[in-house]
């Protein structure tokens, strides 16, 4: 589903985030993606569906290539949902427009039909009740499941996640989780940047540990909290698993 | 000072022998009101594309929105108003000169259109500034979401930019009126025109600037109330000031 491979990017002329980065996250998957602040994980995340450019690689997606500039993006983009750890839902949008505005503006379904599909998924997420709110009346974790719901309303044949609980307090973390964790069970096909490794001990295929814009270890789940093979991400491990 | 003061020279009859010097400053007020709002609108259209210009990512674009903002902004607008009004159809070929010359109420246009794009710099430094303060992730999930560039600027970056800049822009609507008063040189009798008229012809200075002070002051709590009501209007709930 996702391809990436040899994916190098640099920002000017010397400073490269992404150091050959290759991986794959096949239908159905659940990778996380976690390592240090600074280790390129969110930028790799972004190049997946080029909100990032990239100068050498190519990332597939559903067999589109990603860097090609004959794709067209925007058409690429809305196929991908996308959660970002500020939410970001739109302040002047109630919820309900949030979740309507691109599936009118982008897919061209009608008004009513797009109506229908998100009061379906705030329902979904909990958050029927709310629909005519706007983002600033919400918490932080409401927000952010209404950023998943506006993303499913795309109907994505896959979803990638950027440190979605990042920016949360801790009795809200677990709010945005359930709901991930629901999607996963039903099949999503996921990249999630993410430090929750309680959430990747639960529903992740296989984990990335990246380090300086490396993959430094790319295994399967049990492997990876049973044995990791680098000493990088074994003191990454010990670090972030003893509180 | 041996000045008799007649504040009945309002309800005198004018030497033109058309009403009353009341309706003389009327009628200036109305041009005033006109050519106002004219110019407004002219620089809120060349303020927004600027503006909008000097916040894409092109390098060509920002050079374009630069400069066209310094241009219009680093002239006085006496000079800019002569520039249009005596320059100008003298650089054009003959034909296209004289038909500007003949041109029914060229004082009119010629100030409209030169306030306004002279207005429309300052327009256009706001609204980038506005956009520039808006989260970076508010275009990166509107980018994900698949909607183009132009749909991000339309359904979500502006319409967010243009609250935040509210309040300056309603200081820049009120510059407005006040500077087309400057039109008075290039024969426009518009309210400050009228006003040294009637004081030519009825040497009741004090009296006829009174009015048209007044009048000004009018035209500007009316700005000033409507934008303040159109802010009103637009705050979003929980949103910085919306509360």
């Amino acid at each position: 589903m996702i391809d990436i491979s040899h994916v190098n990017k640099w920002y000017g002329p010397t400073f490269q985030v992404l150091k050959d980065c290759t991986t794959n996250v096949a239908k159905g998957e659940v990778v996380v993606v976690c390592g240090p602040s600074g280790s390129g994980k969110s930028t790799l995340i972004k190049c997946v569906n080029a909100l990032e450019p990239f100068q050498e690689g190519q990332i597939i997606l559903d067999g589109i290539k990603v860097n090609d500039p004959k794709t067209d993006l925007p058409k690429l983009r809305a196929r991908v949902g996308m959660v970002f750890q500020h939410f970001e839902l739109f302040p002047h949008l109630r919820i309900i427009e949030n979740l309507c505005l691109a599936q009118e503006k982008v897919l061209g379904r009608s008004h009513d039909e797009a109506m229908a599909k998100g009061d379906k998924l705030l329902d979904r997420v909990g958050l029927k009740a709310h629909a005519t709110k706007y983002p600033a009346e919400l918490s932080g974790g409401q927000q952010q499941r209404v950023a998943i719901a506006r993303a499913l309303a795309m109907d994505p044949i896959a979803m990638l996640f950027d440190e979605p609980t990042s920016a949360l307090d801790p009795e809200m973390i677990s709010e945005v989780l359930d709901v991930m964790v629901d999607l996963a069970h039903e099949g999503m096909t996921m990249m999630v940047v993410t430090h929750e490794m309680g959430f990747a001990s639960k529903v992740a295929n296989r984990v990335i540990f990246m380090d300086k814009g490396e993959i430094v270890e790319d295994a399967l789940k049990t492997d990876f909290f049973g044995s990791p093979r680098s000493e990088r991400a074994q003191k990454f491990l010990s670090k972030i698993l003893s509180h | 000072m041996n000045y008799n003061w007649n504040w009945h020279i309002f309800f005198e009859p004018n030497p033109t022998g058309a009403g009353t010097y009341l309706d003389m400053l009327m009628s200036g007020l109305l041009l005033t009101i006109k050519t106002a709002l004219l110019a407004w609108v002219i620089a809120l259209i060349f303020g927004t594309i600027v503006g909008i210009l000097r916040s894409l990512p092109s390098k060509t674009a920002s050079w374009i929105g630069f400069g066209y903002v310094e241009f219009f902004r680093n002239m006085p607008l006496l000079v800019q108003l002569f520039l249009w009004f005596f320059v100008l159809p003298e650089l054009l070929p003959r034909s296209a000169g004289l038909w500007l010359k003949q041109l029914p109420n060229a004082p009119f246009w010629t100030a409209a259109i030169g306030v306004g794009l002279f207005m429309s710099a300052r327009v256009a430094v706001q609204l980038a500034a506005g956009i520039a303060s808006l989260p970076r992730g508010q275009k990166n999930a509107a980018t994900a979401l698949g909607l183009t560039t132009a749909q991000g600027y339309r359904y979500i970056l502006l319409p967010m930019a243009f609250r935040i800049i509210m309040p300056p822009l309603t200081s820049e609507f009120l510059n407005t009126v006040k500077n087309t008063s400057v039109a008075i040189t290039i024969g426009l009798i518009e309210l400050t025109g009228q006003a040294r008229a009637m004081q030519e012809f009825s040497f009741q200075v004090f009296e006829a600037f009174t009015a048209a002070t007044a009048m000004y002051l009018a035209i500007n709590i009316v700005v000033v109330t409507g934008m303040r009501f159109l802010e009103r209007s637009l705050a979003i709930p929980g949103y910085i000031t919306g509360k």
